[in-house]
C-alpha cells in the first residue's frame, strides 16, 4: 500500500474541559523521581489516606462500582473530610454514592454516575449534578478506560472510534481528527494521569506487590498511570509467594506508595471468590438518602462514628453477615436447608 | 397455548434473535435473561460478554452488576474492560442489547439527562458502556416498554448513537461502517429500521396489540412493514426454561 500523506487535522472539538494535564514529559519527570526502593510500605488505612490523598487531587477508584472496590479506604477518605477532589466517574456506583454523601468531590469525568445499576439511583449523588455543585463532562466507560491506557503508554492521547455524532461527544473533551493513514475520522482522547488511585486486591506483600483474581476492569492501566497508588489487600502474604509465582503478579511494588491490610475491605460490595455484595445494606443506603435528616444519622452511624471498617461491619451484621455473604458468593446459601 | 406476560414475550423474542455461536455484549436484567435463554435453548455456543471483563460465563443465576462474580462464573476468561470493548471495536461482536430513558425514530438513545442539559429536570447516569457497545457492535437491539414519554421524535440528549439523523449520517459520522440499531423489542411490537431512511419500521405486532395501540404509544410516526406479521408467542419449552432455569426467583419476569 502506498503511504500517502494525509492530514491529521482536528475536525471538531468537544466542549468539555480537560481536567488533567496529558503532557507525557511532565509525567515522565514525575515517574523518574518516584522511589523504586523496595521498602516496607505496610501502613494503617488512616495514615495511607493522610499521606497520599490530598484536597484537590484527581482520584481513581479501582474495581467496578461495588465489585472489588476499596470501600474501607473510601470511608476513610470521607471520615478525613477530604474536599474538592476530582473523580474519575468510571463504572462508579456505590463508590460515587459514598464520596457524594461525604461532600468530597467537586469535579467529575462522567462515564457512569448516580446509578447503582439495577438497584436504583442515588438521590444524593444525583443532586450534585442537578444542582450543578460539581464541574463535569461526559465520557463513556471505555472512553475513560482508554484515557488511563494512554497515560499508561506514556502518550498524550489515544484515538478510538466511539461517540462520534452524539451529544456525549459534544459535551466530552475529545476531538475528532482525521487518521493520517486511512483518512477516517477518529476521536482523540486525552490521557489521564491521576494524582492518586486506590485498588483493592486479594493478596499483597509488605512492599506492594499485588495480585487479584477475577475481572481486572481497568485496574492494571490505572495502577500503571497513577502518580500515587494505595493498595488495600484482603490478605498480606509472604514476599516469597510473589517471587515464586511472578506470572501472577499484576501490580509490581514500585508502582505502590502504601499497602494496607484490609480484610473485608470491599464490603458492602462483592469481593470475587471471597464474599458477595450485601444487597440488603446497599438498599438501606438508597432508602436512607430519601430523607436528609435520616441520612445524616445513617452516615453518622455507618461512617463518621466508626473507628474503623470492622466497626462498620459489626453494626451491619458482623461475622454472621459475613458468613452469609460468603455462602452467597460460593452459591452454597440455603444448601443445608435443602440437603 | 401457554399463558405468559409481556416481559416473558420480550425476553423470548430477544433470545430468538441470537443465533448459535454469535457474540453478544449484554447488561443486567432482560438482556441478560434473553442471552441466558438463548444459551439454554437453540444457542449453546452463544458467547456472552460483560463490559467489566466477563467472557463467556456459564451464568449460574442473574447477575446484579455487570461486574459481579456471576458475570465470570465458569467463564473462559476473566478479562478487563479493554478486552471486551476492543473485541467489539475489532468487529468480533455481533450484537448488543441496550436500553434508555428515551429513544427516537432513528434508534438514538438517551440515558444522560431529561430536559435541558444545563438545567436538567432529571440527571441520569450517563453512557456507562452503552455508547461504546452501540458504536462498535454490528447490531444494537433494545428491549423496552413502549409509551409516548419514552418513544419521542427527538431525544433530549443523544447518549448512545442509533442511526443519528438517518440516511447515511451514521456512516458519515466516523463510527465503524455497517454498525447500527437492528431490532427494538417492546411490549407491543418488534421494530426494525427502514433501509434507506433508517426510520423505525414495525415488523411484527405482539399477540393482542393492534396497529392503533402501537402508534398511539409512540411519540413519532412509525413506518409499517409490507409483510407485517404477528410475533410468535413463547413455546411451552421456552417458558419452562425461562421460569425454572433462567429466572427462577422471578427478578425480571415478575417485575
Amino acid at each position: 500500500m502506498k503511504n500517502e500523506q494525509v492530514g491529521f487535522g482536528v475536525v471538531a472539538s468537544g466542549t468539555g474541559q480537560v481536567f488533567m494535564d496529558p503532557d507525557p514529559d511532565k509525567a515522565r519527570d514525575f515517574f523518574r523521581k518516584k522511589s523504586k526502593k523496595m521498602s516496607v510500605k505496610l501502613t494503617s488505612m488512616k495514615k495511607a489516606v493522610q499521606d497520599h490523598v490530598h484536597d484537590r487531587d484527581y482520584i481513581a477508584i479501582g474495581g467496578f462500582g461495588a465489585v472489588r472496590t476499596p470501600f474501607e479506604a473510601v470511608h476513610e477518605i470521607v471520615r478525613q473530610k477530604r474536599r474538592n477532589l476530582k473523580f474519575a466517574g468510571h463504572t462508579s456506583t456505590h463508590d460515587m454514592q459514598v464520596l457524594a454523601a461525604g461532600g468530597v468531590i467537586d469535579t467529575v469525568d462522567i462515564a457512569y454516575v448516580i446509578g447503582l445499576e439495577a438497584r436504583g439511583l442515588s438521590k444524593c449523588s444525583r443532586r450534585l449534578f442537578e444542582e450543578q455543585r460539581v464541574t463535569f463532562n461526559e465520557d463513556t466507560n471505555y472512553g475513560l478506560a482508554i484515557r488511563f491506557k494512554a497515560a499508561a503508554m506514556g502518550i498524550p492521547f489515544i484515538p478510538i472510534r466511539n461517540v462520534m455524532g452524539t451529544d456525549t461527544f459534544i459535551h466530552g473533551c475529545g476531538k475528532i481528527v482525521t487518521c493520517p493513514f486511512t483518512g477516517k475520522k477518529l476521536i482523540a482522547k486525552p490521557a489521564i494521569y491521576p494524582d492518586v488511585a486506590v485498588i483493592h486486591v486479594h493478596e499483597a506483600d509488605k512492599y506492594g506487590n499485588a495480585r487479584f483474581r477475577g475481572i481486572s476492569v481497568s485496574d492494571i492501566d490505572v495502577a500503571n498511570c497513577t502518580k500515587h497508588l494505595i493498595i488495600t489487600a484482603e490478605h498480606i502474604v509472604e514476599h516469597d509467594s510473589f517471587r515464586e509465582n511472578p506470572d501472577a503478579t499484576q501490580i509490581p511494588y514500585y508502582l505502590v506508595d502504601a499497602v494496607v491490610e484490609s480484610p473485608w475491605g470491599a464490603y458492602p460490595g462483592n469481593m470475587p471468590y471471597e464474599y458477595f455484595s450485601d444487597e440488603e445494606h446497599l438498599k438501606e443506603w438508597l432508602t436512607a438518602e430519601k430523607d436528609p435528616a435520616a441520612f445524616e444519622e445513617f452516615l453518622d452511624k455507618n461512617i463518621y462514628s466508626c473507628k474503623d471498617h470492622l466497626e462498620y461491619i459489626e453494626k451491619n451484621g458482623g461475622l454472621r453477615k459475613l458468613k452469609y455473604l460468603r455462602e452467597l458468593e460460593m452459591l452454597t446459601d440455603g444448601e443445608e436447608q435443602n440437603g | 397455548m401457554a399463558e405468559y406476560n409481556t416481559m416473558e414475550l420480550m425476553i423470548v423474542s430477544a433470545a430468538r434473535e441470537l443465533e448459535n455461536a454469535a457474540t453478544v455484549g449484554v447488561g443486567t436484567g432482560a438482556p441478560c435473561a434473553a442471552a441466558m435463554l438463548a444459551q439454554k435453548t437453540h444457542a449453546p455456543d452463544l458467547v456472552i460478554l460483560f463490559e467489566a471483563g466477563g467472557i463467556s460465563p456459564q451464568l449460574p443465576e442473574m447477575p446484579i452488576s455487570v461486574g459481579d462474580s456471576r458475570t465470570f462464573y465458569r467463564a473462559v476468561k476473566a478479562g478487563g474492560m479493554c478486552d471486551i470493548m476492543e473485541s467489539c471495536a475489532r468487529g468480533l461482536v455481533d450484537y448488543t442489547f441496550l436500553g434508555g430513558a428515551q429513544i427516537d425514530a432513528y434508534g438514538n438513545l438517551n440515558s444522560t439527562v431529561i430536559g435541558d442539559y444545563n438545567a436538567p429536570k432529571v440527571r441520569l447516569p450517563g453512557s456507562g458502556g452503552a455508547n461504546d457497545f452501540a458504536s462498535f457492535c454490528w447490531r444494537t437491539m433494545v428491549i423496552t416498554p413502549q409509551d409516548k414519554r419514552r418513544f419521542v421524535e427527538k431525544v433530549d440528549f443523544i447518549t448512545t448513537p442509533g442511526w443519528l439523523s438517518g440516511g447515511n449520517s451514521r456512516d458519515e459520522s466516523g463510527l465503524p461502517l455497517g454498525t447500527g440499531p437492528y431490532r427494538i423489542i417492546t411490549n407491543m411490537a418488534i421494530m426494525g429500521f427502514e433501509e434507506k431512511s433508517k426510520r423505525m419500521i414495525v415488523l411484527s405486532l405482539n399477540p393482542g396489540s393492534t396497529k392503533e395501540d402501537v402508534q398511539e404509544n409512540c411519540g413519532f410516526e412509525l413506518l409499517w412493514s409490507e409483510d407485517l406479521s404477528e410475533t410468535s408467542p413463547p413455546t411451552a419449552e421456552e417458558l419452562d426454561i425461562l421460569r425454572n432455569q433462567v429466572d427462577p426467583k422471578g427478578y425480571i419476569i415478575n417485575r
